[in-house]
Formats: C-alpha cells, structure tokens, sequence
C-alpha cells in the first residue's frame, strides 16, 4: 500500500508539471493573463465587444448564437436584437460579414476564423496581442505588432486605445514584453482598455470550448464515484485474498 | 491456501456493493454513447422552426413549405371545402380525431387552428409516400362522391380535405398536423405550439 | 451423428452450449481454473489496464468514426463538430486521445515489467515477440490517428514522417509518392490512413492481442521471482502449489488496479484534456495548411524516444538514411531481447549489480531521450541525445556479455512473499 501511495503521488506530480512543458508560441514572452470563463459578466461583455469590433471581419464560425445565449444566459430575442447580424438564425454559427474575396484584396489575406485562437495559440498571446500594436511608418497600414511581426490587421481598436509607439529596451534590461509610450490617448484610459481586451480574451477563451464548465462539474462526479469504486474493490480483493498466504 | 475463517457474509456483501456500484458505472458510461446518437445541434438548427408566408396563398391553394427535411403543406381552403369536412364524416375511418396525430389545439373537424388553413405533414400513413393533393370534383375516377381531397398513388389511400383517411384504406391513420402557430394573421410558425409564444414572451 | 456430452457435466442451457460450444472449457481454461503465481506485484497490472484500455479505444474509436469525415476539407470541421455538436462528442473525443497517451504509459510500463522480472525468456520468447509486434503496430496506429484531425501538426508530423521512407535509397521517392497517393500529403493520404486506422490495424492489433494471450496461457505467468510455478505441483490436484486461480483472486486484484488507473485517467479527461499540450497540441487547432509550417514540429510525446534519435544521428554520404535505420533499429531490437539476455536468472532480483545499474541507467535514459525528443532542437540537447542513444543500443547489444559473465545470486525452487 506505501508503494501504491508512492506511485500515486509520483504521477500527480508529473500530472502537475505538464502544463510547463507546453511550449509558447513565437515572439515574445505574452503577459500573463490568467483566463476565467467563469466570470460570467465579463464572458458577456466580451460577446458583446467581439460582436461590435471583430466579427466585422472575423468568423467563429464553429460557435452558434443559441449555444452562446444559452451558455451566457442571455435569451433569443435579445440575441437577436443585440448581437446578431441581418438574417442569420439563432441555430446558425457566427459567420464574419466581410466577403472572403474582398477581404483578401483589402488585407492581403482572409482574415482568420477565431473560434479557436486561445487555443491555437494561447490566451495569454491574444490578451498580449490586442494591447500591443504600435505605429511603424514602414507598414503599408502604418501600424505592426511584436506578437505578430508584419501583422496584416489594421489597429482596429486603435480609437478605444490610442496610439502608441515601441519605447526602445533600457539598456540592460532582460529581453521581457515589449514596453510601450502612448502617443496619443483614444477613447478609453489604459485601465479600462485592458479591462475591455481581458473581457473580449475571456469570451474567445468561451468560445474555444464552450463546453468547458459542464466538463469540469462532471469530472468532479465521476472523481466521486470512482473513489467509491476504489474503495469497495480495495476491501473486496483483500477480502479474496484472506485465503492465500 | 485456506478456507478457514472465511466471511461468508462480509465476502457476499462486499462481491454484490461492488457488482452494484460497478454496474451502475457501466450504466453510466453506456449513456453518453448512447446519446452521442441523438440529432447534433447541427441537425436541430437545421430542423429549427420555419417562418412560413402564407398572406399570398390564393383560396383553394396548397404551398408547400420544409420543415426538418419533411414537406410540411398549408392549404388555404374555401367556404365550399370547409363544408364539405362535415359532408364525409361517415365514411371516414376516426372522423373525430382520436388517433394522436395532431396536437390537441387542432383536434376538431377541421384538423387546424384556424378553420381556413390546414397545416399538414404531406406523408401518407400507410408506408409514406407524398399523397396527391385532388381538390378537383367530381372525379370518379378517384371515388364516386369525391368532394375533394388527398390521393396517395402508390397505394390509393384516399383522405379528406383535413387529411383525415377513408374507411378500408391500406393508411391506418389521419395524417400528421405538426406544431404550428400563428405569429399574425399572415405567418405561422412551423415547429412550434402556440404555449412556446407565451414562454418566449415571459 | 450424437453430440458427445461435454466432460463438465453442465445441464439445462449451459450443458446444450457446452456440447456445441467450449464456452465452460474457455472460462476455465484462461480464468477460473488459469493459475497464476501469488506474488503478483504492482508491475502486473498493466497487462489488464492495457486490454482495459486498447477497448477504450475501440469503442471510443467507433463512436467517433460515426461522425468524422476522412477528408481534407471536411476532416477539421468535423472534428469540431464532434466537439460541440455531437451530444457528449467532446468528452468521446478526449477520452480517445487520452485513451492514445495512456495505451503508450502502460505498455511502455508492461515492456519495462517484462524486461524487469525476465519475462521475455524461456519459454515465453513468443509472448515476448508476440507483444514487440502489439509495440510496432500500436506506433502505426497512432500515427494514423495523429494525421486524422488534419490540423497543422497532423499535416507537418505526417509530412515529416512519410518522409522518412524518402530515405531509402533509389526507389525512396517513389515509395513517399506510392504511400501519399499524392505529391505531398493530401486528401488521399488522409483518407488511406483513415482505412488503416479503423480497420487495417485495429484488426491486427486484436488479433495480436488474442495470439499474445493464447501463447501467455499455453506456458503460464512469469513472476518476481523469475521460478517456474508448474515445477512444484499438488500432487493429487495437478495445481501448481505457488499458484492461484486467476479468477477469483486476480480479477478482484485488477478491479482496484483499474479503479486506481480510472482515476488518473479521468482526472486527465476531465481536467485537463490537452494534457497541457502534451495529449492535443496547440497547432492541432489550426486547420492543416500546406504553405505554412509550425515553428516547431514535434511527434506526439509517446515517440519522444525514436524521434531524439532520429534528429542526433548525423546524415553519411548526403543521405538521412542513417537516422531512419537508428529510429527502426531501437525498435526492431526488442524483437531480440530474448536471446540477447544470456543470464543465468530470469528476475533481476537474482542479477548482479552490473545489470541491475544498467536496466536502471537504461529507464533514466529512456526518460531522458523522451524528454528531449520533445524539446526543440540545440547542440547540448543533440549531444546528449547521441549518448543516449549510444547508451540505448549499448544495453541491448552488449546485453550478451554482461548478462552472462556476471555472477548472480541463487534462486529460490519457490516463490518469494
């Protein structure tokens, strides 16, 4: 049974350490972000903001509208009212409402569906991403981002965040996130730009698996069950065992 | 190895809470396999209810609309059709409506909500071909007191204008009404009954 | 012509089976009446937890195949699908891949058993073959499986794979066109691995799985100890004194090992279905594109082994053959263990310290080289990985010598508690 205790631990250890094996995507370090798609305001927000500023040009197009309502608690017709575009249905995906073809003149590619972003390439990166394009005079749209050098998406958030430029790394300072200097402001202070960018995170984390929470409830009652199991098939193989030895 | 002091009792009990729990884990894990074989959300959004028009239907016409891939028909019928529902109620197999094949708001003799449309699920009951829609009388061809009505040509069921079947058909039963309500007076919806509108409204 | 009764003497509905049919003389052969030595350790429960979980996939495997589509514009989308669409399709998916991870864990931990307690070694060089083939069949399988959700690291392991064959020389490329069916991988390559995953190999596999059993029952368990049970025998009974019946007695065993498993296997499922990167990797959600590839690609964590190797053997002669041959060599020698160990003793309770450091400095490599086989490339990881994989042959090949010339301790005529 020490044994057994011992095996046990040594795998919740190696259970606990996965998570730092997996490798980040290219570009800088991303800040670090924590992601809740608990806090259920904030998932709504995001939705709201995400149906506002971004599916102008980008698709999810593996969520629905009625999965999103009824996740999200928010009813049909104020869905339809508020967040969905022209004539699409509430059983439909979330489609981007910019034709592929003049999308891919306008920006030199389609813009990319988003259900999966957070998980493509980490919540963290999207969170990092959104608060960072800076003005660069040698881009064609006048704007880049570290996190995605020669990025081909206008600063679309730009009048909510305003405008800034790359501060030059101090002088030996450890290669960290790129730091900043606010040109000119927009339209929210910082603070509230980086609350609006962790809602819209929170949402696209949403909308990575919106089947998430209901996940994590029912692991928790097939925890429960099976530790029963453990225990009655524990007693009744030392039951059995009674007549060896 | 040994018997001796072997609990009978203890062994029995623990054997039969193990049998117990393990079943109802294998019941468990059997359901979500099972389940998984249920309409996708795909296949419900795509069986989503359907706005039908029915403001340009002229009297005596039939549209047909689909709905969950089924030819769903809205009949708009005329003073003389509505008259003549009461006219063959002796020859038809349950003139009353018994049978389960319409929902509860639409059993009476006009099979409808509102007696001036029929909504129905144009499928024969016998083997489910689309029954011909022959309002045309008479025609002896079809029957010698034809008044009007739906003709199935693969097996020759014949029904009335609330497709409600003949006596001595091969179809067993009256065809289906599906749930519908009217949004206006110029659209119904198809899929739903009209308690969902209350639901949606509260 | 009469039916002879059976020798069981069974009546009623189980009697008219058993005239027709051996279903009393099956369960006695490998349950009831199989006797397996009493001193069972941890180390044997992974030979139960590896046909638990090879029926895992099967009927997981099923269930998916039930709304996957095998193409290339299709294969993504319908993934997705499955995982939010299909009513419990997610959790299907998962325990799927998990499943795929955790067959690796275990049969990698029952290969170590094997290699631990002897059980490759007289009279079981069969099992032991029989099983080495269950290895290199399950590594097909899980390659073709790995393609099938086409996303980036699907495209980019499959190209990198199918590659491989591109080494051989002279009909090299020819042989990468034949097994594409395509100039790069493709819809056609997609769709003939999904052929192989769902009916080509899980075939083999049962029927491997079936042959290993059938041979492990023909001669009887190994054990800890290394000693032959059917040597001592009951004299009126026949049965083997240092054995016990497999059912009741292992069967109840295995239940707490599987409720035991189960729990880390759902924690993973529940809690942490990507295995933080490790069971669905980040590029696998990008839909597979040709034009693109991932900074980094790197097999599934299950090759981190093969792969280490692959990447630290130099090319000769302008050819990437010699890697290929390394990665199918480390494979291809455990066909051999049984007659590579030349010890005297079976268990390596009984061995000299020389083979037990080694068998020990042997799993820290496997560690080791599996962990680097991940990591990206970099001139201390590829140093490192060219002794490892000097260590890894070294074991097996000098296995011969060392096994045999070391002085080993006297083995008990029975079992050990």
């Amino acid at each position: 049974m020490k044994r057994l205790t011992f095996v046990a631990a040594g795998l919740s250890l190696a259970l606990a350490l996965i998570p730092t094996l997996s490798r980040a995507e290219e570009g800088p370090e991303p800040l670090s972000f924590r992601e809740d798609v608990g806090n259920l305001p904030s998932v709504q927000r995001g939705a709201r903001d995400f149906m506002a500023y971004c599916s102008g040009c980008h698709a999810m197009k593996y969520l629905r509208y009625n999965r999103m309502g009824t996740d999200l608690g928010i009813p049909d017709d104020l869905l339809k009212a508020n967040l969905m575009l022209g004539t699409d249905k509430v059983g439909d995906p979330i489609p981007s409402s910019m034709p592929a073809k003049q999308a891919e003149s306008w920006f030199g590619r389609v813009p990319p569906d988003l259900t999966l972003e957070t998980k493509a390439r980490g919540s963290a990166w999207v969170f990092s991403y959104l608060q960072s394009f800076y003005l660069d005079d040698k881009r064609p749209l006048g704007v880049n981002n570290p996190y995605l050098p020669g990025v081909s998406m206008p600063a679309v958030l730009g009048e909510l965040q305003g405008w800034q430029k790359l501060a030059a790394p101090e002088k030996g300072e450890a290669e960290g996130a790129p730091k900043f200097e606010l040109v000119q402001a927009g339209s929210m202070t910082p603070e509230e730009y980086k609350a609006f960018v962790t809602d819209l995170t929170n949402f696209m984390a949403y909308a990575s698996e919106p089947g998430k929470s209901e996940r994590i409830a029912l692991g928790g009652k097939v925890m429960l069950y099976l530790l029963v199991l453990l225990v009655l098939t524990y007693f009744l193989k030392k039951e059995f065992w009674r007549d060896i030895h | 190895m040994s018997n001796e002091g072997v609990d009978d009792g203890r062994r029995r009990f623990l054997t039969a809470a193990t049998s117990v729990v393990g079943a109802a884990g294998a019941a468990a894990v059997v359901w979500p396999f099972l389940a998984s074989l249920k309409p996708s959300a795909k296949a419900q959004a795509a069986g989503a209810p359907v706005q039908a028009d029915i403001s340009k239907i002229e009297e005596g016409q039939q549209v047909t609309f689909v709905w969950r891939g089924s030819n769903i028909w809205v009949l708009r019928r005329s003073k003389d059709m509505i008259a003549s529902l009461s006219q063959v109620t002796a020859q038809l197999s349950d003139p009353k409506c018994e049978q389960d094949q319409q929902p509860a708001y639409c059993k009476n003799e006009t099979r409808s909500i509102k007696p001036e449309f029929l909504v129905m699920n144009g499928k024969c009951t016998h083997l489910g071909c689309s029954p011909s829609f022959k309002p045309d009388h008479p025609a002896p061809e079809i029957d010698a007191n034809w008044l009007g009505g739906y003709f199935c040509p693969c097996h020759g069921s014949k029904y009335d204008l609330a497709g409600r079947v003949f006596n001595g058909m091969p179809a067993p039963l009256n065809m289906v009404v599906p749930p519908h309500r009217y949004v206006s007076d110029t659209v119904v919806v198809i899929g739903e009954d009209p308690t969902d509108a209350k639901k949606e409204a509260a | 012509m009469a039916i002879v009764p059976n020798p069981y003497k069974t009546t009623g509905f189980l009697g008219w089976i058993d005239d027709r049919f051996p279903l009393t003389k099956m369960w006695k052969d490998h349950l009831s009446e199989y006797y397996a030595p009493k001193n069972f350790n941890f180390w044997y429960f992974f030979g139960s937890l590896a046909l638990l979980v090879l029926v895992n996939q099967l009927l997981t495997g099923i269930f998916l195949t039930m709304n996957y589509k095998p193409s290339a514009t299709d294969a993504f989308d319908s993934v997705q699908y499955i995982m939010r669409d299909v009513p419990w399709g997610s959790v299907i998916r998962y325990m799927h891949a998990t499943g795929a991870s955790a067959f690796f864990i275990v049969v990698y931990a029952h290969m170590f058993r094997g290699i631990l307690y002897g059980s490759h070694r007289k009279p079981r060089e069969l099992i032991w073959i029989f099983g080495s083939l269950i290895f290199l069949v399950l590594m097909a399988e899980a390659f073709c499986g790995y393609v099938l959700p086409w996303g980036q690291m699907s495209y980019w392991g499959a190209q990198v794979i199918i590659s491989l064959f591109g080494t051989i020389p002279y009909i090299g490329k020819g042989l990468v066109e034949w097994i594409q069916g395509d100039y790069v991988p493709a819809d056609a390559t997609l769709n003939r691995l999904f052929s192989l995953h769902v009916i080509a190999l899980p075939f083999v596999l049962v029927g491997l799985v079936v042959a290993h059993l059938l041979a492990l029952h023909e001669v009887g368990s190994n054990n800890p100890d290394g000693v032959e049970i059917k040597k001592h025998k009951d004299p009126v009974t026949h049965i083997p004194l240092d054995g016990i019946a497999f059912h009741p007695y292992y069967t109840v065993k295995d239940l707490v090992g599987v409720a035991g498993f189960l729990i880390i296997f759902c924690a993973v499922i529940f809690f942490a279905p990507e295995g933080g990167g490790m069971v669905l990797e980040q590029p696998n959600f990008q839909m597979a594109n040709p034009q693109v590839t991932p900074p980094e690609i790197t097999p599934a964590w299950y090759f981190g082994v093969f792969y280490a190797m692959l990447r630290a053997t130099p090319s000769l002669f302008h050819s990437a053959l010699p890697g290929v041959i390394v990665m199918g060599g480390a494979v291809i020698i455990l066909f051999f263990m049984p007659w590579l160990d030349r010890s005297p003793v079976k268990s390596w309770r009984y061995k000299g310290p020389v083979f037990k450091t080694l068998l020990m400095l042997f799993a820290v490599d496997f560690v080791i080289m599996n962990y680097l086989g991940m990591q990206p490339v970099s001139p201390t990881h590829t140093l490192i990985a060219r002794f490892g994989t000097i260590f890894y042959f070294g074991f097996f090949l000098l296995m011969p010598f060392y096994s045999q010339w070391e002085k080993t301790k006297p083995v008990p005529e029975r079992v050990t508690e």
